[in-house]
């Protein structure tokens, strides 16, 4: 597939590490202290998406978590049924922003 | 498919989260953490933006997955029209969080200090 991205930045990963180094270039803090809050920064969404919480992100998108119920499933190797036990688990939806921002036309 | 919001869970803003920032932090002010708050968040925006992965011990990876043109209907007429190529970001929940979020310990293993930045 091409879409006329650069090959040298198709693979690159973005780290925790890289969103310090922004914060520390733009906002001045030492690099202990930027590592601090963007460490702080994810802890207090995690903990919020806990406890049930939706945590909306304007401009970038919304964490939420869903309950899902009980329901039957096989186990592909055995043939056997299986009751899959009811589970909360996260979605995210990205803001119409973000879809935009990542499709520039 | 059952997925119902969960019952009685609030909701946090990115208001919110500069406000917990602030309370956390009381030597920032509320405009610095708006600052930080947002740098964030745009640096990721951006990352996606260049086709980068985004990986965020114990909370999660974000990917931005291609989708080829195709030719959609449009619901109401049945008219085909085309689809252009796109780029759609997608969120994969990291262990820590999936564990967490479902209520289950989270093994040594698997929590993010004992596995450094």
């Amino acid at each position: 597939m091409n879409d006329g991205m650069p090959a040298a930045t198709k693979n690159a990963t973005m780290t925790k590490a890289d969103i310090v180094e922004r914060i520390y270039e733009k906002v001045g803090f030492s690099k202990k202290e930027a590592s601090e809050v963007v460490e702080s920064i994810f802890e207090i969404i995690k903990s919020r998406l806990e406890h049930g919480d939706k945590v909306k992100i304007s401009g970038f998108g919304n964490f939420v978590v869903n309950q899902k119920r009980p329901r039957k499933g096989r186990n592909p190797q055995t043939g056997e049924e299986i009751i899959i036990t009811g589970r909360k688990v996260l979605t995210f939806k990205a803001s119409q922003v973000l879809k935009k921002t990542i499709n520039p036309s | 498919m059952t997925t119902n919001p969960t019952p009685g869970g609030g909701s946090m803003t990115k208001r919110d989260l500069i406000d917990e920032v602030v309370k956390i932090y009381p030597r920032f002010s509320g405009r610095d953490a708006e600052v930080i708050v947002n740098a964030v968040f745009d640096s990721m925006t951006e990352a996606l933006a260049r086709g980068e992965r985004i990986e965020i011990r114990g909370f999660g990876s974000f990917v931005v997955k291609h989708r080829q043109a195709r030719e959609g209907r449009n619901p109401k007429t049945g008219a085909v029209v085309p689809v252009a190529a796109k780029r759609v970001p997608f969120f994969k929940v990291g262990k820590e969080l999936k564990l967490r979020v479902d209520g289950k310990p989270v093994p040594e293993s698997e929590r993010e200090a004992s596995q450094g930045a």
